[in-house]
């Protein structure tokens, strides 16, 4: 054996070869994923052209002639297939972003309810994420719209919890500001003082870092925020007069309605959601040190600075990466929209499916519409993390 | 010095309000003026909303009535639950079979508490597994032993939502370590073919696959050829699950130091035995607390077939209270089952705790 380990080394037979055994895998790994795609695209066609069902998204230029119940756009059963799914995403997309500010709000504030030192309270949170993290989000759907269905009185006996506002088993209904350009002006001065601040921040911290001496953007855009458009309401002569819901006939009209299917559903992804971000909050907040807090206060941080300056920068690092997942599931979850009627993507495709009988372009659709949206989150994720990773010194 | 001013020094208790019930309070209720407030406001919301709730509850509650004596109350109906417990539970399995699925469900949930202990967790314990999911399967098909057939379209109820759970979990979890490995894998074929599939399947929401199985499977097979309904969304729910195991296992894999691979290279282990024997063996036992995660959201999954038709114990519910003598009492029906589920789900993230106490070996 010693003589032949100073000769050259023979070389070993190709099938002991790793490079070569790897090539052979590989090669028939996707010759099997092809082989078994072509059989199943050939069964498929063959099934297709004996069913003579139609291919091809040419279906999505003809009439749906289907109703969707609500619609942020102008929606008509004579407008297109296409017309009809935009609707959909777009319910599917009002759904998620108001589920989404709710789901962080409310999980944030069950999150550090949880490790408040009132007992009571944080046992209470302890409760609340248990129950809603252990029960099917589907069922809990179906819970919330029996109770809008079941137990709220029919409009003639709306309860009326106070003034304006209404509930019965048509949804809820509550009064709002009648339309003013006065609104508009505000909402547009609201978003100009955010852009301010956000570069006042910036500019804030760069001459913080530059020179020692701090600048209160945070506090000057909060109040701005408020102030400016109260002030544009006063200077339009402060318009007050609401539309308020009256029971005509068998419904209310004016104010605003909310679905009883868009409500439950909400609520819904809302509390079963919410339960896992107060997990991940949680976790966020305990994973900071003791002693970066003590190390914060030492250094004569006020509380607040230490909340603002050294928990929060490091909690945000743990805490957004998982948020961000929760929120994705919360998105894919408004799929479960189907089950209790109200109109989101999956509801319309399914419609649209059940109509033309093109099941491969429907189901194919709800893929790419979901995975558009979570494989965008995780770019702006890879992006988030990059530049939040911690450099070490 | 100090034993004569100790003896001379008698020994004070501390300040009432410091121990004992008065010190509990004030250390976790009224440790400040918020505090105290927040109790007090809590509090105040229960005594408002506990009450009314125990009244409608407990009190002006019927347990085992008639349809029609409920008519006549103000609070829950609960015999809607007694009255139709055979068929929420066991659905359209034909009548005179039913000890059937009870035998089944009973030898899951003895085999389930079986396997509590972990001192038991050995290689017959996989096999006791395995044998056990055989005799479930046969006997609710039946066709030996002069057990009738019962079709899969006639499994309903709490058996289905078990079986779909079960062997759901059973047969995703081999196919997730396998993808895992895949994705780990050094040859860029299989690695991007496993990255694929992992990330479009967690892209897309598990309805869409169910959809998938329910109208896209039957055009995939070649003519004459069918996969009956119950086994198509077992599919679905197997390739959904597999792909998040996969993502949980990866976790455990790239969490192993180089040091372990290089030692078993240096000892002239191949790749199957160095996966085998030194990687997967570590790598599992440290994410056993997430994949438990994953098993139980796989559970509490299996209730979306509702929405394909399949009849499992929540549409088994729905079924029931479509009858017109029983409509208008979901609130109690979903109380429920939210109840079982909750029950279920409550006993194994308990267990994954303790499962992560226990294991967590502190290196």
């Amino acid at each position: 054996m010693s003589n032949s380990a100073n000769t050259a080394i023979a070389k070993p037979p190709f099938w002991r070869d790793a490079e070569k055994r790897a090539i052979f895998f590989q090669i028939l790994a996707l010759l099997s994923v092809g082989g078994i795609s072509y059989y199943l695209f050939s069964n498929t066609q063959a099934n297709l052209a004996r069913q003579s069902i139609a291919t091809g998204f040419s279906f999505l230029e003809r009439e749906a002639s289907f109703e969707i119940g609500e619609s942020l756009i102008s929606y008509s059963a004579s407008d297109t297939y296409f017309r009809a799914l935009l609707v959909g995403a777009l319910n599917t997309l009002q759904v998620a972003f108001i589920g989404i500010i709710l789901t962080t709000i409310l999980g944030s504030v069950v999150g550090i309810a949880r490790l408040s030192s009132n007992w009571l309270l944080s046992k209470v949170a302890a409760g609340f994420i248990e129950l809603m993290q252990n029960i099917p989000i589907l069922l809990q759907l179906f819970f919330w719209y029996a109770i809008f269905y079941e137990s709220f009185p029919s409009p003639r006996q709306a309860l009326n919890p106070m003034k304006g506002v209404f509930l019965c088993n048509r949804g809820l209904i509550f009064a709002v500001p009648e339309s003013n350009p006065a609104y508009t002006a505000m909402g547009l001065a609201f978003i100009v003082v955010l852009i301010i601040g956000w570069f006042s921040n910036r500019w804030g911290h760069k001459r913080q870092e530059l020179t020692g001496q701090p600048f209160p953007a945070l506090r000057l855009t909060a109040a701005g925020a408020i102030l400016i458009p109260l002030l544009i309401w006063v200077m339009y002569g402060s318009p007050t007069a609401m539309s308020i819901p009256e029971l005509r006939g068998f419904n209310f009209s004016g104010g605003i309605t909310v679905s009883p299917e868009f409500a439950s559903l909400l609520l819904g992804l809302v509390l079963y959601t919410s339960a896992f971000v107060a997990e991940v909050v949680r976790a966020g907040i305990q994973s900071i040190g003791r002693g970066q807090i003590e190390a914060a206060m030492a250094i004569g941080l006020k509380p607040g600075q230490v909340l603002q300056l050294v928990i929060f920068p490091q909690a945000l690092r743990v805490i957004i990466p998982p948020l961000t997942s929760q929120m994705l599931n919360l998105t894919k979850n408004s799929s479960l929209a189907v089950a209790i009627g109200y109109a989101d993507f999956v509801a319309v495709a399914n419609t649209t499916i059940n109509q033309t009988g093109q099941a491969i372009e429907g189901v194919a659709m709800i893929m790419v519409v979901y995975l558009f949206f979570s494989l965008s989150t995780s770019l702006f994720m890879n992006w988030y993390n990059k530049r939040m990773a911690l450099v070490e010194r | 010095m100090t034993q004569t001013t100790k003896a001379k020094r008698e020994r004070l208790s501390p300040p009432i309000t410091n121990v004992g019930v008065i010190g509990w309070l004030k250390t976790n209720l009224f440790s400040t003026w918020y505090n105290s407030l927040l109790t007090v406001i809590i509090v105040a919301a229960m005594s408002w909303l506990i009450p009314p709730l125990v009244r409608w509850a407990f009190i002006d509650s019927l347990w085992n009535s008639s349809a029609e004596a409920c008519r006549d109350i103000d609070g829950a109906c609960w015999s809607v639950i007694p009255q139709n417990i055979k068929f929420i539970f066991l659905g359209f399995f034909p009548s005179g079979q039913e000890w059937r699925p009870v035998l089944a469900m009973a030898l899951l949930l003895g085999l389930v508490i079986y396997s509590k202990d972990r001192s038991r967790w050995k290689k017959s314990l996989a096999w006791l597994w395995l044998i056990n999911l055989i005799i479930m399967g046969t006997l609710m098909y039946g066709g030996v032993f002069g057990m009738p057939v019962v079709e899969t379209s006639q499994w309903s109820g709490l058996p289905l939502t078990l079986l779909l759970s079960f062997f759901g979990m059973v047969v995703a979890y081999p196919l997730g370590v396998l993808l895992a490995l895949g994705r780990r894998s050094k040859m860029p074929a299989i690695k991007t073919l496993c990255v694929v599939y992992i990330e479009m399947i967690r892209g897309v929401p598990l309805i869409s696959l169910l959809f998938m199985s329910s109208i896209m499977f039957p055009l995939f097979l070649p003519e004459g050829i069918t996969i009956d309904k119950v086994l198509r969304a077992l599919i679905a729910i197997i390739l959904f699950t597999a792909a998040y195991i996969a993502e949980v296992v990866r976790g455990g894999l790239q969490a192993m130091p180089r040091g372990q691979y290089e030692a078993a290279d240096s000892l002239g282990l191949n790749y199957n035995q160095t996966m085998r024997l030194i990687i997967l063996p570590q790598a599992l036992k440290i994410v056993i607390p997430p994949t438990v995660g994953i098993l139980l959201s796989a559970f509490k999954d299996t209730s979306l077939v509702v929405i394909i038709a399949l009849y499992d114990v929540l549409k088994t519910t729905m079924v029931t209270l479509s009858n017109p003598d029983w409509t208008g009492y979901s609130t109690e029906a979903y109380i429920f089952l939210a109840t079982l589920y909750f029950t279920f789900c409550y006993a194994m993230s308990s267990y994954s705790r303790k499962l992560e106490k226990d294991l967590h070996t502190g290196h």
